[in-house]
């Protein structure tokens, strides 16, 4: 049961969160299907212009440490992120699906709502089998742009501190 | 080396190709026999091996697991400021005791009987030593002093600390030579060293490729197009590949903005993967700040046998190597700025990590190239590999089109592995 109290978004109703937490759900199904899709450049309109966006290890999360593994200030760096995946970057071929679970309003206030929840990503190399690639949360802060939820920041926390060879697409 | 200990045993059996130091054979990269050897040899042999950074443990009681080689080690500051690297490795049942990457603790004790030891790695404690009642307990000929961890030689600089398994080594100023203590050096450099995070990523690849990749500038502006797209390392750009005597390091320096445009032009031309009409939309990625006592932009330190010092524009770095088989390294890396940063080059930093680590534009694709290679190494059929750029130098070489650096490397490595 979600305590609003306790979420700091005592001014929603129940009926009214969970409406905003199937929101974030549909929002993080849509941003899957973009990045296992393969459609990357529609993947920065997830975010605001000055959107962050950044992967990062629990390991430096609980140490303060600033790191990203991935690091995107703004739509700029987002862009040229995409581009630089589908133009310039060698790699092995390779399927990537992303699955997202366990959804949470974590708190309202502000214009904003930070949430959190589960991702899992799995890999599939060209004649591979399909391995676990990565495990781990978001931690996002949303805010609504002519009406429709953005991320002001999406830090993706993994737990799977050892990644295998490379990271290429976003998760 | 051999069961009977004598030296020789491995060059009968492994026979290098006739044509010498251009062509490199498949073993090398794929024989878990070379493998154990080097560990032994190289590893555990007269070498200095990068273990961490002296401000990831400032006070006393501060401890980082890491690794030499293969074996798991804990580097831990002592009481009386002193710095010490251990075997975590418990004496007793041989428990991986520390499972903490980091953590302060005012002695190490293993969980499984609860042997204590202090933070330099003697025994303190055993419990029920002298049994229960007269009965049972350790022999009473016991002798704790003798029993502690197994340690190692250890040596710092600039920051760095560094431990070895030779008690005799020399000291790690000359083990660099001057060659390459200058660049190092230059980025150890007394400013306080920053942590600002950490990449771990595994490589299905054979370690000593790491040091080739780096020791290959033939390869940087091929591979990697976003170097050459956004200036960063052009064919014709002044830069140099250089080695120190012995052949083992290296440090791979550019200048970016100091070329020739007729030889840029040319670069370009061989480039078959060259994007015309491609700029960022923000260029903090690639954007250098000016802060260092140095004319090069770049620098790539190939520290043997498990390091590298990485300058790139205002990107900070080590990667360590941590071998895993003959097919198999993890790279363990640091990313760094100063304690004097201020909020501009702290940000600029963090947007030029993009070019590094797993993830990196850079850092991904050596990553990619060197599991290409080592699967055309295990599964091919052809069993050698051609290092010829370049032919009439051997180590330093004033051009990026040369594999001199390579070979350099091999003439050492043969020496140490008595692979002739």
């Amino acid at each position: 049961m979600i305590n609003p109290a306790r979420h700091g978004s005592n001014q929603l109703s129940t009926a009214e969160l969970r409406e905003l937490r199937l929101e974030i759900e549909e929002f993080n199904t849509e941003y899957a299907r973009v990045l296992d899709e393969g459609d990357l450049e529609t993947w920065p309109d997830f975010f605001t212009d000055d959107g962050l966006y950044r992967i990062t290890s629990r390991e430096n999360d609980a140490g303060d440490l600033p790191l990203g593994l991935i690091y995107c200030d703004g739509r700029g760096m987002l862009i040229d992120r995409v581009r630089a995946i589908l133009k310039t970057t060698t790699h092995e071929p390779r399927y990537l699906r992303h699955f997202n679970s366990n959804v949470r309003v974590a708190g309202i206030g502000d214009g904003r709502v930070s949430s959190n929840s589960n991702y899992l990503v799995v890999e599939t190399l060209m004649e591979g089998g399909t391995n676990i690639f990565q495990s781990g949360r978001y931690e996002d802060t949303f805010v609504r742009v002519d009406g429709a939820h953005r991320l002001s920041a999406r830090h993706c926390i993994y737990d799977t501190l050892l990644i295998t060879n490379a990271l290429i697409y976003p998760v | 080396m051999a069961a009977d200990g004598s030296r020789g045993a491995l060059g009968d059996k492994y026979v290098w190709p006739e044509e010498g130091l251009t062509r490199i054979p498949d073993w090398v990269y794929t024989s878990e026999e070379i493998y154990e050897a080097e560990v032994e040899r190289i590893f555990k042999g007269a070498t200095w091996n990068f273990v961490g950074f002296e401000a990831e443990i400032p006070n006393s009681g501060d401890f980082r697991r890491s690794y030499v080689g293969p074996v798991p080690v804990i580097v831990s500051r002592a009481e009386d400021g002193s710095v010490h690297v251990m075997e975590n490795r418990c004496r007793h049942r041989g428990a991986e005791f520390c499972r903490e990457l980091r953590g302060n603790t005012p002695e190490f004790m293993c969980p499984y009987h609860q042997w204590t030891y202090d933070l330099k790695g003697e025994l303190i404690g055993v419990p029920f030593s002298r049994g229960i009642k007269g009965k049972g307990g350790m022999p009473k000929d016991f002798d704790m002093a003798a029993h502690g961890l197994f340690t190692l030689n250890v040596t710092t600089r600039g920051g760095a600390i560094f431990a070895s398994f030779s008690d005799t080594i020399e000291s790690f100023e000359d083990y660099l030579g001057p060659e390459i203590l200058s660049d190092f050096d230059t980025t150890f450099n007394g400013r306080g060293i920053r942590i600002m995070g950490y990449w771990r990523n595994s490589v299905r690849g054979n370690w000593k490729l790491y040091h080739e990749n780096l020791k290959d500038p033939y390869h940087a502006t091929l591979l990697h197009t976003y170097l050459v797209t956004f200036g960063l390392m052009v064919a014709g750009q002044r830069s140099a590949m250089i080695a120190d005597a012995s052949g083992r390091h290296g440090t791979m320096a550019s200048a970016k903005g100091d070329e020739d445009a007729e030889a840029k032009a040319e670069g370009i031309g061989e480039m078959k993967k060259y994007e015309e009409d491609y700029r960022l939309l923000d260029d903090r990625v690639v954007r250098f700040r000016p802060e260092f006592d140095s004319d090069w932009t770049v620098t790539m330190q190939t520290i043997w046998p498990n390091l590298i010092v990485q300058r790139e524009l205002n990107t900070l770095g080590i990667r360590q190597i941590v071998p895993r088989g003959p097919n198999m390294f993890d790279m363990h890396w640091v990313m760094f700025g100063y304690t004097d940063d201020d909020a501009e080059l702290n940000d600029l930093r963090l947007c030029q990590a993009n070019l590094m680590g797993p993830a990196g534009y850079l850092g991904a694709e050596d990553n990619e190239a060197i599991a290409f290679v080592q699967d055309g190494f295990r599964r091919g059929h052809t069993k050698t590999g051609i290092v010829a750029m370049d032919p009439d130098v051997e180590g330093t070489s004033s051009n990026l089109i040369s594999e001199s650096a390579i070979r350099a490397l091999y003439r050492h490595y043969r020496e140490v592995m008595d692979l002739q």
